[in-house]
């Protein structure tokens, strides 16, 4: 029996407008947000309002501003452990993540989930997980479930080149792929998983690469390049109604795995190399080249992201600690009653 | 009342809820094989689909579509065939509702088979329902009468949490009277199978049988055997069974699992500690071996519990040196 396939009846969408000023300047301000959001929960880290595992996402900021603002206001994402970024520029409030990483009764998820389990609805992030590749059926099943109703829905999953080496990737893609579900598989490849190279994992070093037999949509961009990541996401998640597709970004992760991570396992990136790499370094110079924006207005986009920060730190230090009685409670959803 | 074959129980409950709500899915691995499938036919190629043998994607898939708001019945022919996806069915599932602080609902059902004994060895015979027990936010379902199967079946499917639903694969011809229409056995509720007063025997699946067995045998002996049915394991319901041994004052347990992932170790600790004034003797617990289930037909019926392991376990339970 061939394979059960749901055609997308509906009119393809049109790809984003091409960038301008103003997408510029909101693409800088969204990846000074997440910079320094990052760099913040590092400190309180190292002060122990943070506990427990953070995984952090500087050098990678282009990845998340170029895929999630032009994803429409229905779609969905998952992420996975270095998910930060991805729930900014999704659009969750910085003073609730940070709360939520506090532990705080105010955090999305109450206190109860943490860095690597975020979730927010409201937003559509719809989750976080922190076992390596665990979202990518997720968001199949999320992509299956707008294929039902008939939606023009999108579901975008982000993992690193790490996960591409589970079978969860390969069942994943090869189940989006036969029933030709509206996902795209975002993969921020830095060249590491954890603390070893891509090349002690695989033989194959283009993550494009491997998924080429299942015949899906795809494309490697320079994945420090905001303007290239989100041009080619705009393209895939405009046709992700024929089917799924995978946008493999190459980028670099400037800090540990975790923070914390001596990092032993590699040399530090040289000023000048990072200098060339910086996602936020490599839009300012194209914007003030281009005339989009002008200095002046690259620092107010830093100053303005800054002051969110801070309006984060206060809200979330400000915030009370769930009570005891909140988790029996939540455990288990009520049971329909007969 | 018309008898129904167990698994035709099990059937009617999905094709009955399928019926009532447009969100019910159903998936597996061979689930449709021909376009005269009676569940295909119903209900077509959207909401019955055949999957891969990919068994972690098709778990996490069927609990991402119950994220965005379906209710998909995952069939997975094979406790073991669980084990592939124990990520998305322990550390997924059950905990994304509590992690997100409540925001979010997985209501999906996942259906296997167990403990069939008959020669499919090592890897196709376990009794493994205890690695999902004290899973917080995981409810498990074992129906032991065709009844109860449809009635279990039923309520796991409108559920809004994960289920676990194994059904004995010796009780898959298993006829029982079974109501028409709608029929729903709540979570959490045992069921008394055979009322007594000198001991109390708690037993699940086909074990049930077996010791609705034992106590027709021990009757002649002039013992009066009590057997209870948990029914579900999650939510365990301890207060029926503590009543019980508050009547009986002796316990035995009978698992097909192997001693320490059987439900009888739990509800022994369970019993221990809330009713230790009750007992007149030690609990006792008959489970299988620990060992994995051997092929060779004697030795499969050497490792597991049985009739006569059963009626031996309470006369010793019952005899006035037991204490010792």
């Amino acid at each position: 029996m061939p394979a059960p396939i749901t055609p997308n009846d509906g009119p393809p969408r049109a790809p984003a407008a091409a960038a301008g000023p103003a997408v510029a300047l909101h693409l800088l301000a969204t990846m000074w947000r997440i910079r320094l959001f990052e760099e913040e929960v590092s400190r309180q880290q190292r002060a122990g309002l943070v506990r427990g595992l953070v995984h952090l996402s500087v050098g990678q900021e282009a990845v998340a501003a170029g895929v999630c603002p032009l994803l429409r206001a229905g779609d969905l994402v998952y992420t996975g452990h270095r998910g930060h970024g991805h729930a900014i520029a999704k659009g969750v409030p910085m003073d609730r993540l940070l709360a939520e990483l506090m532990g705080r009764a105010d955090g999305v998820c109450r206190g109860l989930g943490g860095s690597m389990h975020v979730v927010d609805v409201e937003h559509g992030l719809m989750g976080a997980t922190g076992v390596v590749a665990g979202n990518l059926p997720l968001a199949v099943g999320s992509a299956l479930a707008a294929r039902l109703r008939g939606q023009d829905q999108v579901t975008a999953v982000f993992f690193g080149d790490g996960a591409v080496q589970a079978g969860y990737f390969h069942e994943s893609v090869n189940l989006a792929t036969l029933w030709r579900l509206p996902v795209v598989f975002v993969c921020e490849n830095n060249g590491f998983a954890e603390f070893t190279p891509r090349s002690a994992h695989t033989v194959v070093e283009r993550v494009s690469d491997v998924v080429a037999p299942y015949g899906l949509t795809r494309e490697t961009v320079d994945g420090n390049d905001v303007l290239a990541v989100r041009d080619a996401a705009s393209a895939l998640a405009a046709a992700a109604g024929a089917g799924p597709a995978l946008l493999e970004c190459l980028t670099h992760r400037l800090r540990g795995h975790y923070e914390g991570d001596p990092q032993k396992y590699r040399e530090a990136i040289s000023q000048a190399e990072w200098q060339e790499k910086d996602p936020i370094a490599v839009l300012r110079r194209r914007g003030l080249a281009s005339g989009w924006f002008t200095e002046e207005e690259t620092l107010t986009a830093e100053r303005t992201a800054a002051e969110a920060v801070a309006g984060a730190v206060r809200f979330a230090s400000a915030s009370a600690f769930p009570p005891a009685d909140l988790m029996e409670q939540l455990v288990y959803a009520p049971a329909e009653a007969p | 009342m018309r008898e129904l074959p167990y698994i035709a129980a099990i059937e009617e409950a999905i094709r009955q809820e399928m019926d009532r709500d447009e969100s019910v899915l159903l998936f597996g691995q061979n689930i449709a094989t021909t376009e005269n499938d009676p569940f295909l036919a119903a209900f077509g190629h959207d909401r019955v689909r055949v999957t891969p043998i990919s068994e972690t994607a098709e778990i996490g898939m069927a609990v991402g579509a119950a994220l965005a708001g379906y209710r998909p019945v995952v069939e997975l022919y094979m406790a073991e065939f669980m084990l592939v996806a124990m990520d998305q069915i322990v550390n997924e599932a059950p905990r994304f509702r509590y992690m997100s602080g409540g925001q979010v609902k997985v209501p999906v059902v996942l259906k296997a088979g167990y403990g069939f004994t008959a020669g499919w060895a090592g890897q196709h015979t376990g009794s493994i329902y205890g690695m999902f027990m004290g899973v917080p936010g995981l409810k498990i379902a074992l129906p032991a009468t065709a009844a109860d199967a449809k009635g279990l079946m039923a309520t796991a499917i409108r559920d809004d949490n994960p289920v676990v639903f194994f059904h004995h694969y010796l009780l898959t011809l298993a006829p029982g009277e079974v109501p028409e229409g709608e029929y729903l056995v709540p979570f959490g509720q045992a069921s008394i199978v055979r009322p007594g007063s000198d001991v109390t025997i708690v037993a699940t699946g086909w074990m049930v049988g077996r010791a609705v067995a034992a106590a027709e045998r021990l009757a002649g002996e002039g013992v009066s055997a009590e057997v209870i049915d948990p029914r579900t394991l999650a939510p365990l319901d301890t207060d029926t069974i503590i009543e019980s041994v508050s009547r009986t004052g002796h316990l035995v347990l009978v698992d097909q699992a192997t001693r320490h992932a059987s439900a009888s170790a739990v509800i022994a600790a369970e019993v221990a500690d809330a009713g230790f004034g009750y007992l007149k003797a030690p609990i006792r617990q008959v489970t299988a071996l620990d060992t994995p289930v051997p092929y060779s037909k004697p030795m499969e019926e050497y490792v597991l519990p049985d009739e006569d392991k059963i009626v031996d376990a309470v006369r010793r339970v019952l005899s006035p040196v037991s204490v010792t």
